[in-house]
């Protein structure tokens, strides 16, 4: 890996990609290069090493088996808790979400998580699958979070973390709270390309990794148009 | 929505009528017939629709045993999978036909409400080819004792309502292995069907390649990662392999068991409907009929419940592509050709309501013609061909689309309830 470029990882896209999740990494590495910034992105299978040296990691969705799977492999790698201590940025979705965590559930069995975020997950009683939306914690300075949720898990944020959102539709991680965030590390229920409907959360990975206070801003009037249509749709929040 | 109270209400109760049919239907699977067919022709003439849901949900309450008393007596074919179920149904359907009347569900209605409606349209027929959801299979396999089972495909598709693919693997694998007298011709060029079929003791391969892998890069029966090279696939860390297929598609033509290598010509565009027809070849095959019979009848099919018509309007060839998945759309890319394209996704019950697949689908292959985008969720298609650097106009309509183009060949690629929308707009175009 050259030292110039920024390094974005996708985190076991055999195990993990249950749809669309490749769009963080296309749209991440096209905000980038947009603003003139040189991007290297990666994708590392679960039967390869996983680098420690990269500036973003991404995690994204998947089925019981592969979630479980995954976690043994990265707890068993330790490449990513190298490269968090290290100060790189994750961003993590629905299964890899809960896999950053204490524990979580897969087919049943409760499974360790890599304790990166303060967070376990337990099962719902009912599939939460829908629109989802919320206010973002005010600390990252960031318009609404829209996104499509479609989980069974359930998950309870930690002392050592914070919600990354205060649910406004949808359930989230309990129908009150969305996510949750620590350091450089988010973590979201909005399944699969989260960032198409949220570039503002794609630039602020983009600030942190690079140092930028602010970036050359981009034309998002589709996206706009996109979050106007989506904020609307999305019913509102109901406790579970 | 009949869709959602389809799914819903009907159930298979079984032994309610035993003993009653004797070679015969019992009196209550004729009146529920007969009411079935008045419902259809009745929808028909309405204009509501083509008829091939709702008799036999009407007919289903009737007598719920219907769907077994229709197809008592008939050999019957059935085909599922995730992509491909409609055409190779069609092409199944002509295949067979060398050897008497077929009933089909032709209009891809393909849940027990659409089998019952197809079978009680059609009256007796030595011959039935169904396709089937893949989430019924099990259902409709003991309805219809079937002779025959055809598995294409499994990839993602819907996950917001759907099985997720293991699961559905699982789900086929089960039933076969209770199943031990069906025959099944299955895809040995996709790890997820070959898993599944390999509980069944008779089983035919076909080869018709596969172009979506995303699904199938973890063996679901040890977990390990699966290897492919030179066409050949395997599992690193168990016996699961590519089996050798009896039934290869070579160039533009069909490799039979025999050895003998077939033409395909077929008015259906691109290599994935050649597929399609060696499938279809390989399931009449089990009835007993050879290629060089059926062959003439697959040239015969031109268009499906509109996928694939041509239609001129205003100076336009308009020619109707349905993509229904990531998978689907892969193959629609290969098919179009380069010309004006229209795209257009919605995202209502049938079409799931999760947009996030359009991600799984590189849209490069378009950067090199005129794209027009529409539909309920044009937006999120917007913005994703913007990431993908694909340049397109909005138009809020199919006229305005039409206007948009110069006279010539306009390709139209739409998911499920956007291609009934622009179908509608042409007359109901089959």
């Amino acid at each position: 890996m050259s030292t110039e470029a920024l390094r974005i990882v996708w985190i076991y896209p055999d195990l993990l990609s249950t749809y669309g999740d490749r769009g963080n990494l296309l749209i991440l590495a096209r905000r980038a290069a947009d603003r003139g910034i040189p991007v290297e992105t990666y994708e590392i299978r679960s039967d390869q090493r996983m680098p420690n040296g990269a500036d973003i990691y991404l995690i994204g969705g998947g089925e019981d088996g592969p979630q479980a799977l995954a976690a043994q492999r990265l707890l068993a790698d330790g490449g990513l808790h190298q490269a968090v201590a290290r100060g790189a940025s994750v961003l993590s979705i629905c299964a890899g979400y809960q896999l950053l965590g204490h524990s979580f559930y897969a087919k049943g069995a409760k499974c360790a998580g890599l304790g990166l975020l303060d967070i376990s997950s337990d099962r719902g009683e009912t599939r939460a699958v829908g629109e989802l939306r919320g206010d973002i914690d005010p600390r990252l300075g960031l318009p609404p979070l829209t996104g499509f949720e479609n989980h069974g898990g359930r998950t309870h944020v930690g002392q050592h973390a914070a919600p990354l959102a205060r649910v406004t539709g949808g359930i989230g991680n309990d129908g009150q709270t969305e996510g949750a965030w620590a350091g450089k590390i988010l973590g979201t229920y909005s399944h699969g390309p989260a960032l198409a409907r949220n570039p503002a959360i794609a630039d602020l990975l983009l600030r942190w990794s690079t140092g930028a206070d602010r970036l050359a801003p981009l034309d998002d009037s589709w996206t706009e148009q996109l979050r106007n249509e989506r904020l609307t749709a999305a019913s509102p929040a109901r406790p579970v | 929505m009949i869709l959602t109270v389809w799914q819903r209400d009907v159930t298979f109760a079984s032994g309610t009528l035993a003993g009653v049919t004797d070679g015969k239907m019992p009196l209550i699977a004729k009146v529920a017939t007969s009411v079935s067919k008045t419902a259809a022709a009745l929808s028909r003439a309405a204009g509501r629709g083509d008829g091939s849901v709702i008799g036999g949900w009407i007919g289903l309450k009737i007598d719920p045993d219907l769907l077994a008393h229709l197809a008592s007596g008939r050999a019957v074919a059935l085909v599922s999978g995730t992509n491909g179920k409609t055409t190779t149904t069609r092409l199944t359907a002509a295949a067979v036909g060398v050897l008497g009347r077929v009933a089909t569900n032709s209009f891809g209605a393909n849940m027990p409400t659409g089998h019952t409606s197809a079978l009680a349209r059609e009256g007796h027929t030595p011959f039935a080819v169904l396709e089937v959801d893949e989430h019924y299979l099990a259902q409709v396999i003991d309805a219809t004792r079937p002779k025959v089972v055809a598995l294409l495909n499994l990839s993602r598709d819907q996950l917001d309502r759907a099985k997720e693919v293991a699961m559905m693997a699982q789900l086929w694998k089960t039933t076969l292995a209770g199943h031990p007298e069906i025959k099944v011709v299955a895809n040995a060029d996709d790890p997820m069907v070959v898993w599944a079929a390999s509980a069944s003791p008779q089983t035919t391969w076909f080869s018709a390649g596969q172009r979506w892998l995303d699904d199938s890069f973890v063996c679901p029966e040890s977990g390990h990662p699966i290897e492919r090279a030179q066409g050949e696939w395997w599992c690193t860390g168990c016996p699961l392999r590519r089996p050798r297929p009896q039934w290869v598609v070579e160039d533009e033509g069909v490799i039979d068991p025999r050895g003998d290598w077939h033409l395909v010509k077929l008015q259906l565009p691109g290599k994935v409907n050649i597929g399609n027809a060696a499938t279809a070849l390989a399931v009449a095959g089990e009835f007993g009929v050879r290629p060089i019979e059926a062959l003439p009848r697959l040239a015969r099919v031109a268009s499906i419940a509109g996928r694939y018509a041509q239609v001129d309007k205003d100076g336009r060839n308009i020619r109707l592509l349905l993509a229904k998945n990531p998978a689907s759309w892969l193959e629609a890319f290969d098919m179009a050709d380069q010309a004006p394209t229209l795209l257009s996704i919605n995202a209502r019950d049938p079409d799931g309501l999760d947009t996030s697949w359009l991600y799984d689908v590189d849209f490069s292959p378009l950067r090199d013609r005129p794209v027009l985008i529409t539909g309920d969720r044009a937006y999120d298609l917007a913005v994703r061909l913007q990431v993908n650097q694909v340049p397109f106009r909005h138009v809020q309509s199919f006229d305005e689309a039409l206007a948009a183009v110069p006279p010539g060949r306009l390709e139209v690629i739409a998911n499920y309830t956007a291609f009934q929308d622009i179908r509608a707009e042409l007359d109901r175009v089959n």
